[in-house]
Formats: C-alpha cells, sequence, structure tokens
C-alpha cells in the first residue's frame, strides 16, 4: 500500500498535507455537506435548552388542553398526545442519539481494537482462541443479541448502550486484526526487531498507527447505523423510557395516533434519517479521503 | 572466532529447514553464505538473531557470540544482544523503513534502546551518517524521499552507530543497480577493515559473493555442502552445488556462454 517504492508519485503526494486536504475536500462536496451537517447536530444537541422554545416539554411536563395538534406557527412540528411540543422534544433527542453513538463506538473500539491488535500481531493460538469467540459474536444476528441483552437487564439508556456495544465490537477485532497482521509482516516490523526494539514499541508506533485508517473510515460510518439501532430499539421498548425525548421512542409512541396525527411520528422519524445520512456521507468521504488505493485510481 | 554456529537445527514441525555442523567468522571477516533460494540462508540468520520463533519455527544446537551462547539467553537478554551486538540489514532497503516515520526517528529509538543519552544518539547518528558518506541532514527525510542505495547506507550507518560486532547482511544489494550495489560492498570492506566487523553475507550471487567475502560456504537444502577460503571455491569447486552456483554466474566473453 503506502510503502510501495512508487516510480510514479500519486498526484498531490508532494504538496504539503494542508493544500492536499484542501483539494480533498473541494473534490467531495457530499462529504463537506455531511460534516457541515453533522456539525450543526452536534451544535443543536450543545444549545437544545437555548433554541427549544418549550424546553420543560423534552421532560414529563403535560398540556392536556394541547393535544395533538397539528404543525403551526406556535409549534412547528405539532403536539403530541399529552401536548407537547414536538419541534422542542426533537431538538432535545439530538443530545441522545448521537451521545450514544460515540459512546458504543468507543466502547466497541476499546474492546474491538487490542483483541484485533493482539490477534494479529501475536497469531498462533491467541489468533485462533479471539477469532474464534469473534466469530460466535458475528453469527448472532447483532439486533437479537441486543434484544436479548436488553431483555435480560433492565431497560433505560445504559442497558441500551451495553447491548449495542457489545454486538459492535466484533466488527472492529476483525478489521484490526487484518490490518495488524499484514503490518506485522512487513520487512519494518522485522528490522525494527533485529533492532533489539521491544514489541510494545512495535506495537504502539508501529502497528497500530498504520493500522488505524480503516477503523477511523469504519467508525465515522458506522454512527449512522448506531442511531438506528438505538432507535429501533428503543422504538421496541428496549431503551429510553416515555419522558425521555430519544427519536425511535417518540416514533414508537406516536405510531398509535399515526392516521388522525401524522406529526407526531414524522419529524423525529425525519431526524433519524437526517442524522444517520450526515454521519454515512461524512464517513464515505472520509474513505475516499483516507484509502491509498481509492484516491491512485482518480 | 566471533562467532560460531555449531550442529545448529532450525524446523518448523518435523521438517528441518537448516543443519549446519559448523560455521564461523572470525573478527574483521566477511564471509559470504551463498545458495538457491530456499536453501535456508535466510532462516539462518533469523536463528542467529534469536528470531526463528516469530516465524513459528524451533531451533536447536549451539550459537556463541564471543563465548556467550545465544540460544540460551532469555528473549528479554537476547533483545539486548540484538542491535548492540548483532545487527542486521534486509535485502529491499525501501522497505526496511516504516513509511509514516523519519529515518531519523528509528535510528534515534534504536541508539536510545541500547542505553545512549538523547544528544549521544544524536551525535552518534550523526558521525555514522558521516562515516557512510551520507550528509547527517537525511535523517530528517522521510523514507520515501530516499533512494534506495542511501537507505541501504543508513542501515549500515545504524548498524555502525550501534557499535555492532557481527552484522547480518541478507541480500543487501539485491534489490540496488549494480554501481549502487558495488558502493554498498566497498563500505562493507571498510566496516571490516576499520571497524573489525565481522560480517556475514548472504546472497545468491556468487560474482558478488567472489569479490567481497574471505571465505565462502555455499548452502544447499538446509545444509552447508561446501566451505572454504573465496579463492579456492571460485576456481575449484568440490561440490556439484557449488559448481552450479558458479555456471550461473553471468560472464563477459564471446563464445563463454551458449
Amino acid at each position: 500500500m503506502i510503502e510501495a517504492p512508487s516510480t510514479v508519485p500519486a498526484a498531490g503526494a508532494r504538496l504539503p498535507r494542508g493544500q492536499r486536504l484542501r483539494q480533498g475536500l473541494a473534490a467531495n462536496p457530499l462529504m463537506v455537506a455531511g460534516g457541515v451537517m453533522s456539525a450543526l447536530i452536534v451544535v443543536i444537541a450543545l444549545l437544545a435548552p437555548l433554541l427549544a422554545p418549550f424546553p420543560a416539554d423534552a421532560g414529563s411536563a403535560t398540556h392536556p388542553f394541547m393535544v395533538l395538534r397539528p404543525p403551526s406557527a406556535q409549534h412547528w412540528f405539532g403536539t403530541d398526545n399529552v401536548g407537547r411540543d414536538i419541534y422542542s422534544r426533537v431538538l432535545y433527542g439530538a443530545r441522545i442519539s448521537p451521545l450514544i453513538a460515540v459512546v458504543v463506538l468507543v466502547l466497541a473500539c476499546a474492546i474491538g481494537v487490542p483483541l484485533g491488535v493482539a490477534a494479529g500481531y501475536f497469531g498462533g493460538w491467541l489468533d485462533e482462541a479471539i477469532m474464534r469467540v469473534t466469530d460466535i459474536f458475528l453469527a448472532f444476528p447483532s439486533l437479537l443479541l441486543a434484544l436479548a441483552l436488553a431483555e435480560v437487564l433492565p431497560p433505560s439508556l445504559i442497558t441500551l448502550t451495553i447491548a449495542i456495544a457489545v454486538t459492535w465490537w466484533p466488527w472492529y477485532t476483525r478489521l484490526i486484526r487484518g490490518q495488524a497482521a499484514s503490518v506485522a509482516g512487513r520487512p519494518y516490523v522485522e528490522s525494527c526487531r533485529a533492532l533489539g526494539i521491544s514489541r510494545t514499541w512495535i506495537i504502539f508506533r508501529h502497528i497500530l498507527p498504520n493500522s488505524l485508517t480503516p477503523l477511523i473510515v469504519q467508525v465515522s460510518l458506522d454512527v449512522g447505523g448506531v442511531i438506528l439501532t438505538t432507535s429501533a430499539l428503543s422504538f421496541l421498548g428496549l431503551g429510553a423510557q416515555d419522558p425521555t425525548p430519544e427519536w425511535g421512542l417518540m416514533v414508537a409512541e406516536g405510531q398509535n395516533y399515526f392516521t388522525t396525527a401524522w406529526w407526531v411520528v414524522t419529524f423525529p422519524g425525519l431526524a433519524i434519517l437526517v442524522t444517520a445520512f450526515a454521519f454515512t456521507l461524512l464517513g464515505d468521504g472520509l474513505r475516499d479521503l483516507l484509502d491509498p488505493k481509492r484516491t491512485f485510481l482518480r | 572466532m566471533r562467532l560460531s554456529i555449531t550442529g545448529l537445527q532450525v524446523s518448523f514441525g518435523e521438517q528441518r529447514v537448516v543443519r549446519i555442523a559448523e560455521l564461523g567468522i572470525a573478527e574483521a571477516e566477511i564471509v559470504g553464505l551463498a545458495g538457491d533460494s530456499g536453501s535456508g540462508k535466510s532462516m539462518t540468520t533469523l536463528a542467529v538473531l534469536g528470531l526463528a520463533h516469530t516465524v513459528g519455527a524451533r531451533v536447536s544446537g549451539s550459537i556463541r557470540l564471543d563465548g556467550t551462547e545465544l540460544t540460551k539467553l532469555s528473549q528479554r537478554e537476547m533483545r539486548e544482544v540484538r542491535g548492540s551486538r548483532i545487527a542486521a540489514i534486509f535485502q529491499s532497503p525501501a522497505m526496511a523503513f516504516n513509511p509514516v516515520f523519519r529515518v531519523g526517528s528509528v535510528v534515534h529509538r534504536a541508539l536510545r534502546l541500547h542505553g545512549m543519552s538523547r544528544a549521544q544518539a544524536a551525535d552518534a547518528a550523526a558521525r555514522a551518517m558521516r562515516q557512510v558518506l551520507l550528509s547527517p541532514s537525511l535523517l530528517d527525510r522521510y523514507p520515501s524521499q530516499l533512494s534506495g542505495g542511501q537507505l541501504q547506507r543508513v542501515a549500515i550507518a545504524l548498524a555502525l552507530a550501534l557499535r555492532a560486532e557481527v552484522l547480518l547482511a541478507d541480500e543487501p544489494t539485491s534489490a540496488l543497480d549494480v554501481t549502487v550495489q558495488a558502493e554498498v560492498l566497498e563500505l562493507l570492506r571498510e566496516l571490516r577493515d576499520r571497524e573489525r566487523m565481522s560480517v556475514l553475507f548472504i546472497s545468491h550471487d556468487l560474482a558478488v559473493v567472489a569479490e567481497l567475502c574471505d571465505r565462502v560456504a555455499i548452502m544447499a537444502d538446509g545444509a552447508i555442502v561446501e566451505q572454504g577460503p573465496t579463492s579456492q571455491v571460485v576456481t575449484a569447486p568440490r561440490s556439484p552445488q557449488a559448481a552450479e552456483l558458479l555456471a550461473a554466474v553471468p560472464r563477459l566473453q564471446p563464445g563463454a556462454g551458449r
């Protein structure tokens, strides 16, 4: 990949890093769009109390005389079955699903990456042991496994996070193992060993940095997936519980009124869609930008 | 003998890939180890470095460095020997350096590891670079910014800076073109004469071996089939394998070829 003594330098290979990045971004308007949207979602999450017209509605407030009102100037997204402003709740929802996604991915990496590096670098029986366990986890349909876990543990956001993380790490182990194994076989790793450089140093300075690029891409692509899974599990009643303005839960609660009040399900549903879409665009763009094989083709 | 190998066997499971009865390198001597691909030359290097286990091979027999039995050392002790007393350079210099680090960072790390302070390491690295006729400023470059010959010389400079007593050179010139190859060979000669280094020079090219080495060992199927002073092996080979390798050397004589 990178270390091949290329006789023809890739276009832009000699440009300073900043300029190359700008060029890459210009060639990738979708990624910029995804990035801007993702940033916007983060801003909304941070500023929700300032942006929401009825912050109290994100909690357990009820307004018996405002039930199921259609979108209006006062309630842009209408009100739900207990009269809460859906617009405020959707804004507050930006604090939940994306945060869960980040925590899930950090947990999944924390479990998956060390196992993958160990399997790939050391090989042999350790590799066999780790990868067979990983295979067992992968063989389970992940939604079912998460469902089973969420069923055993009391339903809450923490349960939900743990359940998804448990189904997510094996993918990263697989990914990192392949990378680590290929880097471990490269001549410069052998040279390091021949110089008496320690295993720890080799792993942290050579194996890990050279294995991380595909992980970064995969993680950014997975943000959308985790948000969808979170919403799906909440929709099924296994994650967030009532007053929490979690998007999946809001869709679930709204479906009873779908025929008479379309806005209750539609706006949280759109929020899920837009968020997942934004992060997927971002991840896709990152892959194009970071994957050397793809850049060379252009 | 500074490095002496006796009864060395390297095996993968039941399969023995190296069985060397006797091979020694004296101080300030270059010994050539020549043979076809797959004859066990590189496995011999790995065994001497104490790294054969990383490819899943088992080692038995004796490898002594100035009287120290290397096969009996722990992993930790062996790591101390690698680099500081035995250094190695490999076939493909372009791949022997991690592309994402400046070449100097590897050099520094190795020197610091073997007990030098930051300043000493910088100093030793610069001195060694000048010794191999390279500007010390090349240490700040990335591997992709140096030529194969330059990188191989950086690798040799590293061995120099580490004051290694034995240098294992595994096909160090095979990936280089002929003029660069000549420079590297000259450098190895200087290491022998000035630093009194012992060099094990591994190659499949008997012409290069004949030009450089004081003694030659011919390897076939994991065993040494012939060894002796270079002039003797090259002019009057006793084994068919040596004769074959000699016949494979290209010549510039009209009518000598087919």
